[in-house]
């Protein structure tokens, strides 16, 4: 392979060619050997956040014509300027996935910026209409599968009590929390959902240390919301607890104890951005979608789940596919006694309001502050 | 360290047959550049041979490395940004060592001095950018230096380990980070990222002329060099030196050595504080999470490896600068995992300890006296 002699003047031809039109919506269809680069923030086998990216990069590898790249445990700094910059100069990528929330701003659009013929796509949601039109950002309404998993959840519960192992009150980790809650709520009116905060993404001993206290505390069902969810599966299942998984399918690490959990489905939406670029349609630059644009998933149900859990998830699973169904309806009474979505009011999946949620539904126990 | 450390230009400007002392003279010299040499070589053959156990070709991998770090004029700048901040996190750990002392916390320091200089650059939005990047370094130098005080006055007032405090110190730099930036300072439009306000793009530093790498580079190398000249070529150096081989016959002469550790603690604090504020004036913008990358951490390796000089440091961090640059390239060309370059670190590392043991021991290199 003789990347040395990839000059500045080959890259520009190799570019002009490829991109001409692709980021804009002209009409190119993707020429042989496409190179495409994925960049991980931790390890790419973490049955977790990591994970679900390379398993949509695993199905890019298997269309025809795709060189696929990647590169992992790149941290949020310059380093990651330099690792895109590294794939479009020595690899000649011309379409990048910057996979972590925290590469947006200032790495992606910095580089988006640098290098205007190169499409840059970063999970996260993060695209406004200031930044450049060659960066795009997608993320998936995880929170609807948070809801089957908490029907799920409701039903099989003994004690009534369900813990959540989360990184950080973040809106989106929060809005997790409370759909689980909700939905567990459905099949159990009196269940409570317990949250313990470890304020990391990747903190594997706190992470166990809350999946210990909790079910301490009486908790037989737990699920998270951090990178690496292994940590709260493997423990949990050790204890003999209940658990409903995230970002990945983490059923071979706990077949017995593994009731479903909340999934992306980026290897049904990344081919889904390759085949767009190769038909010349303009992908959003804001691309954003739940159960129904096949952004999120549920993992399989499993053998513990009774048939009524199944039947309930199933149907609600059916509606929110249909788009028919609001998770957020009022009235919903944060954890403190107040009113925070009123009665009559319903916050549709797009809502620009959730995407600020700062509390905790009635029946979390926890704080977010 | 003794002092017949010498630059090494100055070893090539005489020629060995002119001056038959030339080996007495510089043999020391050319000791410190063999035998760390030596040492790399070594461990690159050891990590050749782990290579091959996984069935990769070990030239291919000098070459990918070769090309990754320092075969293109691309890889020479990721090479110096990657070296930038680790010459001035190096610093922290060189320099208390003349003394004798075993600072690991420069991380700590690194994180104390970007708050402190973003809260500065916050201050002074109405200044002009250069009187606001002024205020950012001294913020960000005098809090970071005080920050490594804290470690210095413990030990030298209170007999407390300096290693464990400035490692215990870390871990409080990261949670008042966190929780400034979770609260007080926290940017209210950062959801999903906790942030602080951006410093403003007119007072972000930029690049060197004529490269991408930023000026942070600059201030290492300077910073290198003036501890160099304040170690080895001033009576307060001297008086460091002397208290580092021992602090009982320093005291019986006469030296300060308390303020001898408080004035090393805060430059060597100073450096790594410099390094944040160049994190957040140069590549971030702001201050986030992120910015707790390692840089404090393999700073120490640099450190150690440079046998804690101060001008050696500059190659090391370049070389390891080199290393992390062409760790995406073996990732990417022969699908090795993130770890293999700490495997190579970790060669590198033990390669050079040993290496200890052959200084004065090259009978050809003793000269004839």
């Amino acid at each position: 392979m003789d990347f040395g002699r990839i000059s500045r003047r080959h890259l520009l031809q190799g570019s002009a060619a490829l991109t001409l039109g692709t980021a804009f919506g002209g009409r190119t269809a993707f020429a042989a050997d496409t190179t495409i680069g994925f960049i991980y923030v931790g390890s790419r086998d973490d049955y977790g956040y990591n994970q679900a990216h390379a398993q949509g990069a695993a199905a890019l590898k298997k269309m025809p014509g795709l060189k696929v790249v990647e590169e992992e445990k790149v941290p949020e700094t310059d380093a990651v300027e330099k690792t895109m910059e590294s794939m479009i100069n020595l690899d000649g990528a011309t379409l990048l996935f910057p996979t972590s929330f925290g590469y947006y701003s200032p790495h992606v659009i910095k580089m988006a910026n640098k290098f205007p013929k190169i499409r840059f796509e970063h999970a996260g949601g993060l695209w406004t209409d200031k930044d450049p039109k060659n960066a795009g950002s997608y993320f998936g309404y995880i929170d609807e599968a948070q809801y089957i998993s908490g029907i799920v959840a409701g039903y099989s519960t003994k004690s009534g009590k369900l813990g959540f192992v989360a990184a950080k009150p973040i809106p989106q980790v929060l809005r997790n929390i409370n759909a689980f809650t909700l939905g567990a709520k459905l099949a159990n009116p009196k269940a409570t959902t317990q949250v313990i905060f470890t304020g990391d993404w990747s903190m594997p001993v706190k992470e166990a240390e809350a999946t210990n206290s909790l079910i301490d505390q009486g908790v037989d069902v737990l699920t998270c919301h951090v990178d690496g969810p292994k940590t709260m599966v493997e423990n949990a299942a050790r204890r003999g607890a209940m658990v409903c998984g995230y970002h990945v399918n983490q059923s071979p690490l706990a077949p017995k104890a593994y009731l479903t959990g909340a999934e992306w489905n980026w290897e049904a939406l990344y081919p889904k951005f390759v085949k767009m670029i190769a038909a010349g349609e303009a992908i959003p630059n804001f691309y954003r979608g739940g159960l129904k644009e096949e952004i999120v998933k549920v993992s399989p149900y499993g053998e513990a789940v009774s048939a009524e859990a199944r039947k309930h998830a199933d149907d609600i699973k059916a509606k929110l596919t249909a788009g028919t169904y609001t998770i957020f309806k009022g009235p919903i009474v944060d954890n403190k006694g107040k009113t925070v979505i009123g009665a009559g009011t319903e916050r549709g999946q797009k809502d620009a309001e959730l995407e600020k949620m700062d509390y905790l539904v009635e029946g979390v126990i926890g704080a977010t502050s | 360290m003794t002092s017949e450390v010498a630059g090494p230009a100055e070893a090539v400007a005489i020629s060995p047959a002119a001056d038959p002392g030339f080996l007495q003279r510089y043999g020391g010299t050319i000791e410190y550049i063999l035998i760390p040499g030596a040492a790399l070589v070594g461990a690159l053959g050891v990590f050749g041979i782990f290579v091959a156990l996984f069935g990769k070709s070990p030239l291919d991998l000098y070459f990918y490395m070769y090309q990754g770090a320092f075969g293109t004029w691309f890889s020479w700048q990721n090479t110096l940004t990657r070296a930038a901040p680790l010459i001035l996190t190096a610093l922290c750990t060189a320099l208390p060592a003349q003394l004798g002392m075993v600072i690991i916390g420069g991380e700590g320091a690194l994180l104390i001095g970007a708050l402190a200089s973003t809260s500065a650059a916050l201050a002074m939005q109405w200044a002009p950018p250069l009187a606001v990047q002024l205020a950012m370094a001294a913020a960000g130098m005098i809090a970071g230096g005080v920050w490594i005080m804290l470690s210095g006055g413990l030990r030298q007032y209170r007999g407390v380990n300096e290693t464990i405090s400035s490692l215990l110190l870390v871990y409080i730099a990261l949670a008042i980070l966190n929780h400034l930036v979770e609260g007080l300072m926290r940017d209210p439009t950062s959801l999903n990222k906790p942030s602080t306000r951006e410093i403003g793009a007119a007072n972000m530093l930029g690049s060197i002329p004529g490269t991408d790498v930023h000026w942070g580079l600059l201030f290492g190398i300077v910073a290198a060099v003036a501890s160099y000249i304040l170690i080895y070529h001033t009576v307060f150096g001297f008086a460091a030196r002397v208290a580092g081989g021992n602090i009982r016959a320093a005291r019986i002469v006469g030296l300060g050595v308390g303020k001898l550790i408080m004035t090393i603690c805060f430059l060597a604090g100073a450096s790594a504080g410099l390094a944040g504020m160049v994190e957040v004036a140069a590549v971030q913008g702001r201050t986030n999470a992120n910015l707790a990358a390692g840089y404090g951490f393999t700073g120490i390796l640099v450190a150690f490896l440079a046998r804690q000089n101060p001008l050696a440091v500059i190659p090391v961090a370049i070389l390891l600068g080199g290393i992390g640059a062409s760790g995406g390239l073996l990732q990417r060309r022969l699908g090795l995992p993130d770890a293999s370059v700490q495997v190579l670190q970790g060669i590198i590392f033990v390669f050079v300890l040993a290496s200890d043991a052959l200084y004065g021991r090259i009978g050809f290199l003793k000269g004839k006296s």
